[in-house]
């Protein structure tokens, strides 16, 4: 009888436990994002990181697509901007119209607009996979970016639609002129959306997606459509991306065809694969990653767009499963703790590879200044060092450096790989007893 | 207005085989690797590239033979070296690198040559008129540009039908390993195909650039194009990117040509839109303004009514 | 849970980037301009010869002394040519204390900064900014949507178009003119003003096609020539830039068109060389606020300088007048404060870098000066300048002054108190 009373005692505790450790982390992330401006105040940083807020509901979105169902897409940045445009031009009737509808629940209209046009392209498009699939929303993404100069009403022509978010309804008196406060928004939608998009991966639904990715023949055996599969998945992807766009309206306060564009479509790819597109947590460091850079890097070098071209080739080529890839690879080895083993050899890895890297960076540049910028003369700074492209010296060093690193990281890449089998093994070990 | 038919239809024609030279080439490597190559397009413009630069030094016709062979080579290379490595990651990992691959390459051209066109000649031996229709001339430079294709295209069905090398290669196509068990190098092969579709590509380069502006723009512009027209023809199927070629050539080049608009077509019918309503700003495009949109139309249509193009043997 | 401890260092790695963001140290010492344009991708070609451009007035007006005392600077910003990435450019800029920013290429990008303008400053009172366009011609920027904050240096187009058709009322050899141009607000607002202007100033000319193409898509402009052709024009309008002036130019040399082409953008990046490669002498017409042949010493002496430095022309003669009217307005309002300075550009006359009188009005901030129509062709010896190396030159057919070149504004301007 005791036994029973203690143990009903003990499981609400166990359970609250249970639940803290299941979902700590969300509450981390929501207290992060708090935080964050407190930390960095500059104006700067503040726009960078709604930046980062947007995308990484957008390239969650499109991971729902391409990790999950395995749909590759090249337009999806039409339900992006498509839900952008009706959040503007929602803004500007309610704003004429004197509508007491606060700012805040704007992106569910993005959302909402985005799942229509997901439901009527997706009904044409998810009839079809693989290449087929890719080829249509190549196609759709052109046929709709073509269209934005022709319909000039609702897509503003060249210059686009602009709004002011300060003159919507205030609730608790928020205008959300400083960006502060955009922040936030952005920071809540992104925090709510991640939480749904999270979610939904770990209901059946979700791995009905997984299984279409794997082996779309094999689902209709156990009586799952998978037309359907891939349809309700493309208007799932569709919904978070119009609330993406919506994010984005409200952050620019002005919307044009570069939103439903192929390079945007092209930008969100880049993100989600380079994070990684088989962990939930990919898309987020990849959304981190490409934003930052895409503010910071043409700030540093002209030909950042050659830099960004050679990144995503090396991440297909050599680390398919993209950041968080390589990340979850040694996250047994964190629980093992054993992960102080692989210090050593991955410190050599880094320093060797590092050389290299500056090595063909500082190549780069100089066949850049001699090339492109020849008029400008041949002075230049690179890393703080004033350089002249037309001496041999910075290229004897750039070679040296290349083809010392070179050999360096050959021979310091099978230690680091060994080193990172045997903490494996040995995590596994710690893991069986 | 006949005058304008004539005209339009050989320019249709001439395009048409421009684009079926690259397409070709694209569908030859689509039916081998099952990847359509984004970077496709970029050899072409490397192919101008080279050709403008060879041509300064020795002139257009070594230029002709030399920078296509140049191009091969590197396409080749790049499949050894990149697309090889990459295939086991699977067909969206060789895909996207071959979208890598096309930025890449944009930027490398922007970086040698600089972002402004360059001065690509038409040589003097044709710079010249061919003949006279009605009233307007026609530059003896693009009928060189038709017979080149032309003679390319016969001289490619020759090979792939009627030799032993073009055997193989088809053999290698459909069933790669039975070719492998035959004891053929089916990597070679493919390699080597992989680099005459880039040449091919090459050579349409090597002849456009001096008729178009050669500038570090040119892939992005005819890139999607060339999908569109693969996919329509059907993926697989060489005639059938000849057809699509032609088809999609001559639709460009009639619809710019043609000035009416559904409201015309209403108006036939007695009917007017008021002008300020969302419909009409719908109804008022002319067919004109909208041709460089048809091919996109053109496409999701056969997308979804017949996903194997035209002519196609395979799906995906 | 995998998951978690993923979400764990993801959010620490995250902390890494933001801490590298370098605000860059205030230098007191210079008035920072900031130039936002594209400075890679495919408009890299027009953003740097801007960057240098603006260099080069810099360092003229540094080696008198500068602005109060201190040195100007240009700190260029990429902008990739899209209105988003401008208005974080933008940011940026504000974020380093710099409180100027011009702009030029792209009425979009030119509409958001000006919108951005407006919002920003209106929210953040001590913090403004001054946007000045050296290039943006979209007429709406100063009537319908012009804001205190904006100043426009070049002649919108309809400006041009006004110059233009008083131009043509004075040849009466224009009988049939063909329209043609690209399918976006620029290629329509050129359509509607010439249009209008010509009812109105020529009811005589025949307008015998009015041709709208899709911006930057066509390789092909036969069958365009071809309906030219079939028209029988004797003359065109376009506002064509860039590759379509080009192909345009191209194809109607292989076709043999034998018509006179009135432009906007044939002096622009890559037209000389196209105009040279289609072997039209003197037919090509551009209407414009300078060309090195202006026989005006200063502005020559200016040339000759610029391009032994730079080994190009100056195809921005107005970022001359833009760059020495700041100065004199910084110097003026003995302030480095952007309602100061506005309060003093708009309004203020100068005398124009190609000689004459311009002035900037105050209802829209639009800037006013002389026109000239020049034709493209061989040189004589009254051209000392050629352009990109073709050896042929722009030779000087009319001149128009600004008062010639006005137009009525809808603007209605919102004053600062």
């Amino acid at each position: 009888m005791t036994e029973v009373v203690a143990t009903r005692a003990a499981v609400p505790v166990r359970s609250w436990l249970a639940a803290l450790r299941r979902h700590g982390l969300w509450l981390v992330a929501a207290l992060l994002f708090l935080g964050l401006p407190l930390v960095f105040r500059s104006g700067t940083t503040l726009t960078m990181m709604s930046l980062m807020g947007i995308m990484i509901v957008f390239a969650l979105s499109y991971n729902m697509l391409l990790g999950q169902t395995g749909l590759l897409s090249f337009g999806h940045a039409v339900y992006y901007g498509l839900g952008a445009f009706f959040v503007v031009h929602a803004m500007n009737a309610i704003i004429r119209a004197k509508l007491p509808i606060p700012l805040p629940a704007m992106p569910l209209i993005g959302g909402t607009a985005g799942l229509a046009f997901a439901v009527i392209f997706g009904s044409v498009s998810t009839r079809r996979g693989g290449t087929a699939f890719a080829m249509i929303s190549l196609g759709l993404a052109e046929l709709v970016e073509s269209s934005s100069l022709i319909l000039r009403g609702f897509f503003g022509g060249e210059e686009g639609v602009t709004t002011n978010r300060t003159r919507m309804f205030r609730l608790f008196d928020w205008n959300f002129g400083p960006q502060i406060q955009v922040y936030y928004l952005i920071a809540g939608w992104c925090l709510i959306s991640m939480i749904a998009i999270y979610a939904l991966t770990h209901t059946p639904f979700g791995r009905m997606c997984n299984a279409v990715r794997e082996n779309p023949e094999r689902i209709e055996f156990i009586g799952c459509s998978r037309t359907m599969v891939r349809f309700i998945a493309f208007c799932l992807a569709g919904f978070f991306a119009g609330i993406a766009g919506g994010l984005a309206a409200i952050n620019f306060e002005i919307v044009n065809a570069s939103y439903v564009g192929l390079q945007q479509s092209g930008i969100v790819l880049l993100a989600a694969y380079i994070g990684g597109i088989g962990h939930f947590i990919g898309p987020v460091l990849g959304a981190i990653l490409v934003t930052y850079l895409q503010i910071m890097l043409s700030d540093v070098t002209e030909i950042w767009q050659l830099y960004f071209g050679l990144m995503f080739i090396a991440v297909v080529m050599f680390a398919p499963g993209g950041l968080a890839g390589l990340l979850m690879i040694h996250v047994p080895l964190v629980r093992a703790r054993v992960l102080h083993l692989l210090m050593p050899p991955y410190a050599l890895l880094l320093a060797a590879s590092s050389i290299a890297g500056v090595g063909a960076i500082v190549i780069v540049e100089l066949a850049h200044r001699l090339t492109v910028k020849a008029t400008e003369g041949a002075g230049m700074r690179l890393f703080g060092i004033s350089l002249d492209a037309e001496s041999a010296w910075p290229w004897l060093v750039a070679v040296a450096l290349v083809a010392g690193g070179g050999l360096l990281t050959r021979a310091a890449w099978p230690p680091a790989t060994r080193a990172l089998s045997d903490a494996t093994a040995a995590a596994q070990g710690a893991e069986r007893s | 207005m006949l005058e304008l038919i004539l005209i339009s239809t050989l320019n249709g024609v001439l395009f048409g085989m421009l684009l079926f030279l690259m397409a070709s080439g694209l569908t030859l490597i689509f039916s081998m690797m099952g990847v359509l190559n984004f970077a496709h397009a970029s050899f072409y413009m490397l192919g101008a590239f080279f050709g403008f630069q060879i041509s300064r030094y020795v002139g257009f016709w070594p230029a002709l033979v030399v920078a296509p062979l140049l191009v091969g080579v590197v396409g080749a290379l790049v499949e050894r070296y990149g697309l090889r490595n990459v295939h086991r990651h699977g067909h969206v990992a060789e895909l996207l690198f071959t979208f890598g691959l096309a930025f890449v390459i944009e930027e490398i051209v922007q970086m040698i040559w600089g972002k402004a066109p360059v001065d690509y000649r038409i040589p003097p031996l044709l710079d010249f008129t061919a003949f006279t229709v009605f009233s307007t001339n026609y530059p003896a430079y693009k009928l060189f540009m038709l017979v080149i294709s032309i003679g390319i295209f016969i001289v490619l069905l020759a090979v792939l039908t009627r030799t032993r090398v073009g055997l193989i290669i088809r053999a290698s196509l459909t069933h790669p390993n039975m070719v492998a068990m035959l004891g053929h190098n089916v990597p070679r092969v493919f390699m080597l195909v992989f680099g005459l579709g880039c040449a091919l590509a090459a050579v349409a380069g090597v002849i456009a650039g001096p008729a178009l502006v050669t500038q570090s723009n040119m892939a992005g512009l005819l890139g999607p194009i060339l999908f569109v027209i693969v996919v329509i023809g059907g993926l697989g199927s060489v005639p059938g990117a000849f057809i699509a070629s032609l088809l999609i050539g001559l639709i460009q080049t009639f619809a710019v040509s043609v000035n009416a608009s559904l409201t015309d077509l209403i108006g036939t019918f007695g009917l007017t839109l008021d002008a300020r309503s969302p419909l009409a700003q719908l109804t008022n495009v002319t067919v004109a303004q909208i041709a460089p949109v048809i091919p996109y139309l053109l496409l999701v249509l056969i997308l979804v009514l017949r996903p194997t193009g035209l002519f196609g043997t395979r799906e995906t | 849970m995998r998951y978690p401890n993923a979400l764990l260092i993801s959010c620490l790695c995250s902390l890494v980037p933001i801490v590298l963001v370098q605000t860059p140290a205030f230098a007191q010492d210079t008035v920072r301009i900031a130039y936002i344009d594209p400075l890679s991708g495919g408009g890299a070609s027009i953003g740097e010869v801007g960057v240098k451009t603006f260099q080069f007035i810099a360092d003229e007006i540094n080696a008198k002394g500068g602005v109060l005392g201190k040195k100007l600077e240009i700190v260029p910003y990429d902008n990739k040519l899209n209105p988003q990435e401008s208005l974080v450019q933008v940011q940026k800029a504000i974020d380093a204390g710099i409180r100027i920013v011009t702009q030029g290429n792209g009425s979009s990008v030119a509409a958001a900064i000006s919108d951005f303008a407006a919002k920003f400053n209106e929210r953040n009172p001590g913090k403004e900014f001054l946007f000045l366009n050296y290039a943006a011609v979209d007429p709406v920027l100063t009537n319908d949507k012009c804001n205190y904050w904006h100043f426009r240096w070049d002649a919108n187009s309809d400006i041009k178009m006004e110059a233009l058709t008083n131009y043509m009322k004075t040849w009466p050899s224009i009988k049939k003119l063909y329209l043609i141009n690209q399918d976006y607000s620029f290629g329509q607002a050129v359509r509607a003003a010439a249009k209008t202007m010509l009812s109105a100033k020529r009811p005589d000319i025949q307008i015998v096609g009015d041709e709208m193409h899709p911006l930057l898509k066509i390789t092909d402009f036969a069958p365009y020539v071809a309906k030219i052709k079939a028209s029988g024009a004797d003359s065109v309008v376009t506002g064509n830039w860039g590759q379509d002036f080009a192909l345009l130019l191209k194809a109607a040399a292989d076709a043999g068109l034998q018509v006179d082409w009135y432009t906007y953008y044939a002096g622009g990046t890559g037209g000389p060389t196209a105009i040279k490669q289609s072997g039209v002498n003197h037919r090509v017409f551009e209407i414009s606020e300078g060309h090195a042949n202006i026989p005006h010493r200063a502005s020559q002496d200016f040339e000759g300088v610029f391009r032994a430095k730079y080994e190009i022309g100056l195809i921005y003669p107005r970022v001359v007048n833009q760059m020495r009217m700041l100065a004199a307005a910084i110097d003026e309002a003995k302030s480095l404060e952007a309602p100061k300075i506005a309060a003093k550009l708009e309004g203020m006359k100068i005398d124009v870098f190609d000689g004459g009188d311009g002035f900037m009005r105050k209802d829209d901030h639009q800037f006013f000066q002389p026109m000239y129509i020049a034709s493209f062709g061989e040189r004589s010896d009254k051209e000392p300048f050629d352009e990109e190396k073709t050896g042929w030159g722009w030779r000087i057919i009319t001149r128009l002054d600004a008062a010639n070149t006005m137009l009525p504004t809808s603007c209605k301007m919102d004053r600062p108190s």
